[in-house]
């Protein structure tokens, strides 16, 4: 009986490192890679344009590829739900694969997708390749529930070795034994959309800073070893102005998008750190945003309320402010402070900014200034940042509210000062807010306490030009850390007068985190064994 | 669970466990023989009302609805010594809101029986009014203690000013035992403050006003003339004065155990901050050995001149925005009883001789938390090394940390262990 195999593309937007592609490609006589695409989510705000125009084009990307390897793209329109019955009708489906989707929403979607294609009498063959291991595997390890701080998650991903090694990609050869029959009139049901079909305008609008897409994945990633070969360092660099431009390196939209694999991308840092080191073990932290991103898909695989504050378990629970006209100044940087405006502004143009940068607008707009629930800048940063998903967002802004994981609340970032210290030039302020452009670096930062004279000088008065700060920052963060610091203190339980004191520690970090490093992740376990010895009674 | 604060901890959980136990002992027991069912209402009311106080707000009324010896318990005097009115909008907040039925009929039966009262109020104007609204009409309660806490940007201070105090004065005058009284960030003024004292100087114990604008200092120093048996105090630097450490620590006055004071500033250069004396503290340390200073610093960075010149008997110190260096060391100079030390950021240049001298001079540093500072690793371990066991709280967020030809950052962590005595990590920030 003929394999007719369909691939089923939703993240994992590429050839290579795909295992669940090369399953469909196994002794199949037909495979057909398809995309479901539901056109009425573009009408909804929660994603922008810059995140829908790298989606489209990473599967232009592929269609590129595959064409390639004379097959094409599938992109349906519909929902899966309804899509793939027909499909399976029409092409006389008998394998359906799909890489993993760790996600809640995306687990649930799946379930009823398998047992849907059972009832058509269609093989699933499921693969994980989003991530470096198996979470279920690090839940396991963890008594069974995902751990709560990063030390923790180390300690449990140290015990894990290495990751699967990532697969070659799709060879002609490969595809020539499943040819499919590309009919002439592809394109007219199955071509990418452009942006326009979508809903959006796109006059005048400024080319992608980020191109999506597999091919662009692995220039980058090419360019980001050269440069970290170059430097011949790993430690992580002092940023500066350029580090907050869009870096011509950066990784973590195409991650999202799976563009490209975070196997190839880790085994890639380890060669060329043994390589550059000669062969010592590399720390755990060169891979510091890899195991960031898998930290936060493990801690919201089975959490559906992960994205809420109320009825989520792992989730302080915070009496934020309902302000809908503050949350728009700061969501369309109008908040009068021009370092917090700039990061807004050059996320909002192209679709990601600097890790820091991050930290400073969820700061300003939660625990720091606005006192705004994280769930709306969550909501914001979905529709603008690129590599925001379920997981990696949500947490993140937990983290950064300090709503969520032991954090620590004491260290506010100063949308004056903070700024000032990264970017003691200005450049960055000025290149996204060019009102200001003409103010000089002593006020820059700060355009409000300019004097009158500075002000007309630069051709910008503040609360015409550009608008007065929403509030003060000072009055502001000793209102707001009075606050957490008395939600902490009624969770621990703590009644003294020790600021630090009040966060209560992970119950977690209090038994053995299972330290046998003899995978070699750390070049002092020896070290670490005799701490242990100090430490147990 | 709508319970109000109390001096002491009577913070119970409510655990729904018991609520369905309970229930399910109830049905079994119905079920099972009459002697059984009448051996369950003869419970000593006592007993009834003890398991009450497990119950939340909600279970406890539900439970006042089985019969008329059940609802006699749940009216009970003791079961309404403590409420938090909690007052929000759904415009402006996620908290719900106390039932407006509910808060009637506690006015209406049970206001005499309210000793420790606490309102929650959300950013709205209304909320804030309809707290003034409840505390007006408390006539008839002696409050031990009585809360106002704005959940978010302080509502309070959006009301004209003479509603709030004529709704606060009544309080005062009412209770004439208020023992607790915690008003920060509202517009409370100098002549309401002598009402308060007027009333309750007896009995006033614990006062928090920070950022309470309309006091002058003044008015505060009538608190702490009259109120001898004032233990903890909080406010805002500009109500301090040499007078009002003298008269907290005349002989009448009962030991302090804790001062806390803000130190803000709007802009820079905006607030001049006057100086206190040095004998004034030390005549506060000698009459109150074990007092805890806790002081929050909201400082421009040049705005530190009048401060840490001279001996100052700080415990634990917050630096709420940068920092300088310079400043970090004249604390090490001048703060011999620090226990805790918070910087929120700093100039970025190496702090380590000031750490180095931190350590050797604050004996009793037991806390230290860094964030947006630099650190060299040498430093550190050795700043470790001689604070040893006593740093129980170690908060130092992992940029912190520059490695040098020593240590690296892998190498720290358990070096840093090792002297500690446990496992210890720098924070962490995503780096996603």
């Amino acid at each position: 009986m003929a394999v007719n195999s369909v691939h089923w593309f939703r993240k994992g937007l590429r050839l290579h490192d795909n295992a669940a592609l090369q399953e469909a490609l196994s002794g199949a006589d037909s495979v057909r890679c398809v995309y479901v695409l539901d056109p009425w989510f573009a009408g909804s705000a929660s994603v922008g344009v810059n995140r829908w125009r790298f989606l489209l084009e990473s599967l232009e990307d592929l269609d590129l590829s595959l064409r390639k390897l004379n097959s094409r793209l599938f992109v349906v329109r519909g929902q899966p739900a309804d899509v793939f019955p027909r499909l399976f009708k029409e092409w006389n489906v008998t394998r359906l694969t799909f890489e993993f989707d760790s996600e809640p929403f995306g687990k649930e979607r799946d379930a009823a997708i398998v047992k849907m294609a059972r009832e058509f009498g269609v093989e699933t063959i499921v693969k994980n390749s989003h991530t470096l291991y198996s979470l279920d595997r690090i839940i396991e390890l963890n008594n069974n529930s995902p751990p709560l701080t990063f030390k923790r998650f180390q300690a449990i991903v140290s015990r894990l070795g290495l990751p699967k090694k990532p697969l070659g990609t799709v060879t002609a050869e490969q595809m020539d034994r499943c040819r499919t029959d590309i009919s002439e009139n592809h394109d007219e049901h199955y071509r990418v959309p452009s942006l326009e079909e979508l809903g959006f305008k796109t006059h005048g609008i400024s080319p992608s800073t980020w191109k999506g897409g597999e091919t662009a994945a692995l220039e980058r990633l090419h360019k980001h070893l050269e440069r970290k070969a170059w430097v011949a360092n790993f430690e992580r660099p002092r940023i500066n102005a350029y580090s907050l431009m869009a870096s011509p390196t950066g990784l973590s939209p195409y991650l999202r998008f799976g563009c490209i694999s975070c196997r190839l991308f880790y085994y890639n840092l380890l060669e060329l750190y043994r390589q550059v080191r000669k062969n010592s073990s590399p720390p755990l932290s060169l891979f510091g945003q890899l195991l960031w991103r898998e930290f936060f898909y493990t801690a919201a695989t089975n959490n559906p309320k992960f994205d809420q504050m109320e009825g989520n378990p792992i989730c302080v629970q915070i009496p934020w402010d309902r302000n809908p006209e503050a949350l728009a100044k700061w969501a369309e940087g109008q908040t009068g402070y021009p370092w917090i405006d700039a990061i807004m502004t050059q996320l909002r143009q192209e679709g990601w900014i600097h890790h820091l940068a991050r930290h400073a607008v969820a700061c300003f707009l939660t625990r720091g200034d606005l006192w705004i629930s994280w769930e709306s800048g969550m909501r914001v940063f979905e529709e603008l940042l690129l590599d925001a998903d379920f997981s990696v967002n949500a947490g993140s802004w937990m983290w950064l509210s300090c709503s969520a994981f032991f954090q620590q609340f004491f260290h506010c970032y100063c949308p004056v000062g903070f700024g000032r210290r990264t970017d003691p030039t200005g450049d960055y302020i000025r290149r996204y807010i060019p009102k200001l452009k003409e103010y000089p670096n002593r006020y820059i930062y700060e355009p409000w306490n300019a004097p009158e004279a500075v002000q007309k000088a630069a051709n910008c008065i503040i609360g015409v030009d550009y608008p007065k700060p929403m509030v003060n920052h000072a009055e502001a963060s000793r209102l707001n850390i009075e606050r957490i610091k008395q939600i902490y203190q009624q969770l621990s339980h703590y009644k003294g007068l020790s600021l630090l004191a009040s966060v209560p520690t992970n119950p977690e970090d209090a038994k053995s985190p299972g330290m046998d490093d003899s995978h070699g992740h750390s070049s002092s376990s020896g070290g670490r064994r005799r701490v242990r010895k100090l430490v147990s009674r | 669970m709508k319970r109000g604060r109390k001096g002491h901890d009577e913070d119970s959980s409510s655990s729904c466990e018991d609520t369905t136990e309970a229930s399910k002992k109830v049905r079994s027991l119905s079920e099972d023989s009459q002697e059984a069912a009448f051996s369950w209402v003869r419970l000593p009311q006592e007993i009834l009302m003890h398991i009450f106080q497990y119950l939340p707000l909600l279970d406890r009324a539900h439970a006042s609805q089985v019969c008329h010896s059940w609802n006699q318990v749940f009216h009970m005097p003791e079961l309404w010594r403590c409420f938090e009115f909690e007052l929000s909008q759904p415009a402006t907040s996620y908290l719900k809101a106390t039932h407006p039925d509910l808060i009637k009929q506690i006015i209406k039966r049970h206001s005499n029986h309210l000793q420790y009262v606490s309102f929650k109020v959300d950013s709205s104007t209304e909320s804030a009014e309809a707290a003034c609204d409840i505390l007006s009409q408390l006539v008839n309660c002696s409050l031990k203690t009585l809360g106002l806490i704005s959940t978010a940007r302080p509502s309070f201070m959006e009301l004209p000013k003479s509603h709030f105090i004529s709704a606060l004065t009544v309080v005062f005058v009412n209770s004439k035992s208020l023992s607790s009284l915690k008003i920060d960030d509202t517009p409370v003024d100098d002549p309401s403050l002598k009402v308060l004292v007027a009333n309750n100087s007896d009995t006033l114990k614990l006062l928090k006003m920070s950022s309470c604008p309309h006091v002058s200092p003044a008015g505060i120093l009538c608190v702490a003339d009259q109120c001898h048996g004032l233990r903890e105090l909080a406010l805002n630097y500009y109500l301090l004065s040499d007078e009002l450490l003298l008269a907290l620590s005349s002989e009448k006055h009962v030991h302090l155990e804790h001062l806390r004071i803000d130190v803000v500033s709007e802009n820079p250069g905006s607030t001049h901050f006057h100086t206190i004396q040095k004998s004034s503290w030390d005549a506060l340390v000698r009459h109150s050995p074990k007092f805890n200073l806790v002081m929050y610093f909201f400082l421009y960075e040049e705005e530190f001149d009048p401060f840490f010149r001279y001996e100052i008997p700080v415990t634990h110190l917050y630096f709420g925005r940068s920092v300088s260096k310079d400043v970090l060391g004249r604390v090490g100079l001048t703060c011999p009883r620090l226990v805790e030390l918070v910087v929120c950021a700093n100039g970025l240049r190496p702090l380590d001789e000031e750490l180095i001298r931190i350590a050797e001079r604050c004996k009793h540093l037991s806390a230290i938390g860094l964030g947006e500072c630099e650190v060299s690793c040498s430093a550190f371990v050795e700043f470790v090394k001689m604070c040893g066991g006593r740093l129980s709280q170690l908060s130092i967020m992992e940029e912190v940390l520059i490695p040098d030809q020593k240590y690296n950052l892998e190498q720290i962590h358990w070096e840093v262990s090792k002297h500690l005595g446990r496992v210890w990590f720098p924070d962490m920030m995503p780096t996603w």
